[in-house]
């Protein structure tokens, strides 16, 4: 594999490893605050839809990804309100959540658009197109550092960048502010807080909601960046993956975003099966490459890399006792 | 002369939960200053009183006054502004959190963090001089010992500016010498003017530290009384209702053979950690022999392996007979047909199936007895019907409804069907993990004469408590286990609580 093919192969990653990182920090906020969120796949897909719908009909991609957020963050309120307010199961509710929003998305876009259930593509102002960073064209010359950065550092849609600067700011808001020790402090203890004056209820809707904006950017950057458009189950197990990533990373932000690029360039070996047999010298079949992330989880789990402790009342609907 | 309005006042405060009355019309004064009793038998009301005043429920209706100002404190948060603290008895505290986090949760300065634990970290040190409340700021909560983390959970009301500070059943946890540490801390706060009020149903620490006492009886408050113009047995009269005995009326014991003979055990658990380290001991016929120790120290998992459901490597005889540690007969039913019979610890988790009748839960590990069957097949319902009746009488169990759920009956209750069960199969040996814990007095002296009756028909009886005064009044004679081993063996009238509990503390007497 010659260095040309491996900028490509790492381009691919940082690509696909966006939306899992976004959902990833989105499920993160939430279990984080005791909420498990099963339902990442689900709002992503609703996100996916509306986003594309709207930059369709508007031919404005902000406008889209505002109304993917919005998609997003009403499924998070279901979600929030089953759980948080009614005390629910979170797994049923996110499972609920998961299906709405497969059946629903194909069934408003066949109704809005007649195109089979998909969106109409996507182009020009209607989709996020790459930026190119400073420089990048007069440096691309420079041996080395010079294609590494025009290549793979520059030339990303603008949620690429957010969506890796969300990974300090994850950091600085879960360990360094007054919101982010109440919100941890209410996934392992949610009493302790209670009794120390703060509303459980409302440091958990905050998180959910978190997770639903979070959510949303992850879904419009799937059908509006990653792809020209929505069609049927576009999100392809990718919050179920995010969710690996979550215990993969044991619920910190920067191991969230090693797991998310390491899933991510999984994820890209296989889509380039050819450069894999290149190098090992023998075939890989694709899907193999495509469960490994699952699998590295069940290793996880299985306590072989350390052991991944979940916030400790996750799942858990807070009821006063004495 | 004007009179100094009380520091709380509470009038006609009445709470239902449900058909449950748990609180009725209750109207108490605490003067400022004086560390305030309320004792009072479990399931009396006093723990909801005290979360109503913490704002933790809402009064069905009734008054507040603080300071002789009507208050109206519908949450915590009123109740912090209100000067109130409270130290709950399983504590609030975020357990991966440092002890730093955990005082400054809720009452940061600012968005930001650092600041506020800056300066956390410079007022815990002047508290710390002030009141002997020394804690490691940095230490994680899950690290440290019960002893600190109350220190913690009184902290975190003093950083709050709290005047008036209610600890529920706060000595539960702690070695005799941590409650000595505890009470000192707490004289300390009387003497800078801070209010009490301590929750306990132990008649020990109302007489020691306490400067008033209120007794509270099945929601009601019956009576407040000055501690120096009452006595041990008239609070106890008080709490339930009728005269208690208060000490164990007992025979001396008639030993007999070796029943049980435990040599070089050794447990560890499924963390890898080494829970009972080389302990030897034996237990004979006619005899109580009490396990002191505080929880955590390799108890439980002598009952566990005894039990037959934790394995071990060494040797345990019953009546001569090697019991198999590691292999196939090395399970509960094994246990059982050798004799041994258990009465386990956390009777919730172990001992019952909460959910079950309580018919159902008198015969289990003993429902494969061919009288409880009508065929191969089928269970003789009938039968055991008939059967938990009868126990339900001979153990004074109420309800005495064998179609009740073993949730719907009070702790102690719940322990006697447990006792009924284990007893009535007549073992050579029971095994019995903290009989009266969660247990009324009342029930309490019934369940000791049971454990004493049947070590007059010549049972050997291994006793494990937390509660020093349970051992000393029942055992005939006392091992104390810290930190997995035997520390040393005492006669218990040869004994004193400060003796056991330098023992229960690690150290040993044997070398002074």
């Amino acid at each position: 594999m010659d260095f040309g093919t491996l900028l490509q192969m790492l381009d691919a990653t940082v690509r696909l490893a966006t939306p899992l990182l976004l959902a990833c920090l989105a499920g993160l906020f939430s279990e984080r605050a005791g909420i498990f969120d099963i339902g990442l796949e689900g709002k992503m897909l609703a996100a996916a839809f509306l986003s594309a719908a709207i930059a369709a009909v508007t031919g404005n991609v902000w406008l889209g990804l505002l109304a993917g957020i919005g998609a997003s963050m009403v499924l998070s309120a279901i979600h929030g309100l089953a759980s948080i307010t009614f005390r629910g199961n979170q797994l049923i509710s996110g499972v609920a959540i998961n299906f709405l929003a497969a059946g629903l998305t194909v069934v408003i876009a066949q109704s809005w658009f007649r195109q089979g259930g998909r969106t109409p593509q996507l182009s020009g102002d209607g989709r996020f197109n790459p930026i190119t960073l400073p420089f990048a064209e007069a440096l691309r010359d420079v041996p080395i550092i010079g294609p590494i950065y025009y290549e793979l550092i520059s030339g990303h849609t603008p949620l690429v960048y957010i969506a890796i600067l969300m990974v300090p700011l994850t950091w600085w808001v879960l360990f360094r502010t007054r919101f982010g020790l109440r919100l941890r402090a209410v996934g392992e203890n949610p009493a302790a807080v209670d009794t120390a004056g703060v509303s459980v209820i409302f440091l958990r809707f905050s998180a959910v909601a978190i997770c639903g904006v979070l959510c949303g950017i992850a879904g419009a950057y799937l059908a509006t960046a990653l792809q020209a458009g929505f069609v049927k189950d576009m999100s392809a197990g990718r919050g179920y993956i995010a969710l690996a990533a979550l215990i993969f990373a044991k619920w910190r932000p920067w191991y969230a975003l090693y797991a998310c690029l390491l899933f991510g360039f999984l994820q890209a070996m296989a889509l380039r099966s050819d450069v894999i047999e290149g190098v090992i010298g023998f075939a890989v079949n694709g899907q193999l490459l495509d469960v490994l992330p699952y699998i590295l989880t069940v290793i996880i789990l299985a306590g072989f890399v350390g052991k991944a402790i979940p916030p400790r009342a996750g799942g858990a609907p807070y009821v006063k006792e004495r | 002369m004007t009179e100094v309005a009380p520091a709380i006042e509470l009038k006609g405060i009445s709470k239902a939960f449900g058909p449950v009355q748990a609180n009725k019309d209750i109207s108490i004064r605490v003067m400022p200053g004086t560390i305030h009793g309320i004792i009072g038998e479990n399931g009396a009301g006093k723990s909801t009183l005290m979360s109503i005043l913490y704002g933790f429920y809402k009064a069905d209706a009734g008054e507040i006054y603080i300071s002789g100002q009507k208050t109206a404190i519908p949450d915590s948060q009123a109740a912090i502004a209100a000067g109130i603290g409270m130290v709950f008895q399983h504590f609030k505290l975020v357990e991966n959190f440092t002890v730093l986090e955990n005082v400054v949760l809720g009452a940061e300065d600012s968005g930001l963090l650092r600041p506020s634990l800056a300066r956390a970290r410079r007022e815990l040190k002047s508290l710390a001089d002030e009141y002997e409340l020394n804690v490691d700021p940095d230490a994680l909560i899950e690290e440290v010992g019960v002893g600190m983390q109350q220190r913690v959970e009184i902290l975190k009301a003093l950083y709050r500016k709290a005047d008036i500070l209610i600890l529920d059943e706060p000595t539960g946890v702690l070695t005799p010498a941590e409650a000595d540490h505890l009470f000192r801390i707490l004289e300390n706060l009387k003497r800078e003017g801070k209010t009490i009020i301590l929750i306990t149903h132990k008649l020990r620490e109302i007489m020691e530290i306490t400067d008033t006492v209120s007794v509270m009886r099945r929601g009601e408050m019956t009576a407040t009384v000055k501690t120096v113009d009452t006595s041990p047995a008239e609070l106890a009269e008080l709490m339930v209702g009728r005269k208690v005995l208060l000490r164990v009326d007992k025979a001396p014991a008639q030993v007999g053979e070796k029943t049980l003979e435990v040599t070089n055990l050794n447990v560890t658990d499924s963390k890898g950690v080494h829970r009972v380290k080389d302990v030897s001991f034996d237990v004979h016929a006619g005899e109580i022999l009490g396990i002191a120790g505080v929880a955590g120290n390799g108890q439980s998992e002598l009952l566990e392996v005894l039990g037959g459901y934790e394995k071990a490597t060494g040797s345990i005889r019953i009546n001569g007979e090697e019991l198999d540690l590691t292999g196939a007969k090395s399970d509960g039913q094994s246990r059982r047909a050798k004799g041994i019979g258990h009465v386990p610890e956390d009777r919730q988790r172990e001992g019952l199936i909460m959910d079950f009748h309580a018919w159902e839960n008198t015969v289990f590990g003993y429902h494969h007895d061919a009288r409880y069957q009508r065929s191969r097949l089928f269970m003789d319902n009938a039968a055991i019907k008939e059967d938990t009746i009868g126990k339900m009488a001979r153990f004074d169990v109420r309800p005495p409804d064998p179609n009740l759920a073993a949730k719907s009956f009070s702790g102690g209750n719940q322990q006697k069907i447990v006792l009924a069960r284990e007893i009535e199969r007549n073992p050579d040996l029971l095994l019995i993990g903290q009989p009266t814990r969660g247990v009324d007095i009342g029930a309490i002296e019934f369940i000791h004469q049971q454990i004493v009756a049947l070590r007059d028909q010549g049972k050997a009886i291994l006793l494990v408590s937390v509660e020093l005064e349970e051992i000393l009044s029942l055992s005939d004679r006392i091992a104390v286990m810290f930190d997995g081993k035997i520390m040393g063996e005492r006669m218990p009238l040869q004994t004193d609580e400060k003796e056991l509990g330098l023992l229960m503390a690690g150290m040993s007497t044997e070398a002074a």
